[in-house]
């Protein structure tokens, strides 16, 4: 179990990070989403014992930062940002280096390093110096390395930044892998990787904890108005709107665009959560003979639109 | 003990992976081999006093050379992350890092028993003095080193790191330089804080324990101030 409590850290005049807590039980995948610079690296940093919190203390398993900070790096593999190794070592020597720095015993270190080879899928690079590899296996040398111990707890810096489609694919799925035993804590500030792999989101901004829940919690939250699509053409008039104030539930319409030559009208009905006014939609436009639907679909509000949302604003919202 | 041999066997390694090692132990024993021929041939005498009086001198660009990335590239490269979050000790870093510099210079100077070799075949070298000249710039080397890693612990350029250590060498160095100019309750103080006299008293072969704890002091210090310089990132911002 992972307790974070009251973490601050300032650099210089800067507040870095601003009283910072939250719990994090037992296995699953947790995302720490931001935006750049919101404080999310520092308070990795924090806990994997590289730096000190100004203020505050992270717990693991009763174990404190301070008093048993080398206890605490044995339990935690790590992958800093940017992933950082050393470019001259070769593959293999590099994970043997690691396996020595972790201690792990003499007569698994080899079983160990082979393991991780075959988890990572590193089989084709073993004898490669490191810098010459591609960025997608030089990642994978990395998470090897923060595997090799075979951690409790396993914390990634923005593990895909910087990957093609594929390999942030084969990246998410191997998290995803490890996050059935093991807490995996992951970073990033693209929304589409939370949404993919992470259970619980904590969402920083400017040094502060903005939102913290599971995914569905979060994105319902923010759903007191459900949303449709409408694309119509009409044979007639070009101007349907108004015509759809009327339709009981319709709280209120967007225009998206008109196309004045083929008439076409593209816009949003929001309305409210408590009643489904799709079939009466349907009908109401049924009976009007001019028009013809060319797309109808309800609009889910993105986690992207709830990331902006709360970022920008920076005010505490949704603190489940 | 073994996170520290874990940490200078790769530092060592790096060094013969990159051509560092390569090039300094040539120039090294291109210089020295030369002024070593020189006092061989022309002046027919069988000693290696030239090359101990230089030395010294070479290791004030030498050393630097060896030691400038030890700490501050890991800090270029983010690779300090690296090892401080796996569960090593700051201190175990510092004297790993310098363990290697210390492992390049005992390769680097023995690589001169060459001359020692050849001093023996032609002619009667006084041993003593031979001994005691090498030991002395063991502990000259290390002194340097220990400078040297601290140097390159406080900042991520490398330059900086050679720059900083190199000035810092050079005037423990001169400090007994200038004993004309100053006087002499001043000059007796300059002139136990300068490497190069103490390593001049241990090349005339008298081996003083008040020299050797001289360089065990300088080492232990900037040892300490390399390991301090490196938990502040604990205090500051990097």
């Amino acid at each position: 179990m992972i307790k974070v409590q009251n973490l601050t850290k300032d650099y210089g005049h800067l507040r870095a990070v601003d009283n910072i807590s939250f719990t994090i039980p037992k296995s699953g995948i947790i995302g720490i989403l931001g935006p750049n610079g919101a404080g999310k690296t520092t308070t990795l940093k924090m806990m994997t014992c590289f730096m000190p919190p100004t203020e505050g203390t992270v717990f693991i398993d009763e174990k404190n930062i301070y008093q048993n900070s080398v206890e605490i790096r044995k339990m935690i593999g790590y992958l800093p940002e940017g992933c950082p190794i050393y470019t001259e070592m070769n593959v293999v020597d590099f994970l043997y280096f690691i396996a020595e720095l972790r201690d792990i015993p003499k007569d698994s270190v080899n079983r160990r390093v082979k393991e991780m080879i075959d988890s990572c899928g590193l089989e084709e690079v073993v004898g490669k110096e490191i810098g010459e590899l591609s960025k997608g296996y030089r990642q994978r040398v990395g998470l090897a390395a923060a595997l090799i111990h075979d951690p409790e707890i396993l914390i990634l810096d923005e593990p895909t930044s910087g990957l093609d489609p594929n390999q942030i694919a084969e990246i998410r799925s191997l998290i995803k892998q490890l996050g059935k035993e093991k807490t995996v804590l992951v970073s990033t500030h693209i929304l589409s990787e939370v949404e993919a792999i992470c259970e619980r989101v904590i969402i920083i901004d400017r040094g502060k904890i903005v939102a913290d829940a599971s995914l569905e919690e979060i994105q319902s939250s923010f759903h007191n108005q459900n949303r449709i699509y409408f694309e119509i053409q009409s044979k007639k008039d070009a101007d349907i709107l108004p015509e759809f104030e009327a339709i009981k539930g319709v709280e209120s319409l967007q225009l998206f665009s008109k196309h004045e030559e083929d008439m076409i009208t593209k816009f949003f009905i929001n309305y409210s959560k408590d009643m489904d006014i799709r079939p009466e939609l349907y009908n109401f436009i049924k009976k009007n003979k001019d028009w013809t639907i060319l797309e109808m679909r309800t609009e889910q509000h993105s986690l992207e639109d709830i990331f902006r949302q709360l970022t920008e604003k920076g005010e505490e919202v949704a603190h489940a | 003990m073994h996170n520290i041999i874990t940490i200078a066997k790769r530092e060592i390694k790096s060094y013969f992976f990159t051509p560092v090692a390569y090039i300094l132990m040539t120039i090294f024993l291109l210089i020295t081999g030369w002024f070593f021929g020189s006092e061989l041939f022309l002046v027919n005498e069988a000693t290696m006093r030239n090359i101990f009086a230089l030395t010294p001198l070479i290791f004030i660009f030498f050393i630097p050379a060896v030691t400038m990335r030890s700490i501050s590239e890991e800090k270029r490269s983010g690779t300090i992350e690296l090892i401080c979050t796996s569960p090593v000790k700051d201190s175990e870093i510092v004297l790993g890092k310098f363990f290697a510099a210390f492992s390049l210079l005992v390769a680097t100077i023995f690589s001169t028993i060459i001359y020692v070799i050849i001093l023996l075949i032609l002619g009667k070298p006084d041993g003593g003095v031979i001994v005691a000249g090498y030991i002395g710039l063991l502990f000259m080397g290390s002194a340097y080193a220990s400078i040297g890693i601290f140097a390159s612990t406080i900042s991520k350029n490398q330059i900086v790191s050679f720059i900083v250590s190199f000035f810092i060498i050079m005037v423990l160095y001169l400090l007994d330089k200038f004993m004309y100019f100053i006087p002499t309750w001043l000059g007796s103080i300059l002139q136990y804080i300068s490497v190069d006299y103490h390593f001049q008293n241990i090349a005339r072969g008298v081996i003083d324990s008040r020299d050797i704890i001289y360089y065990l002091s300088l080492i232990f210090v900037f040892l300490f101030f390399a390991w301090n310089s490196l938990t502040k990132r604990k205090y500051l911002s990097t």
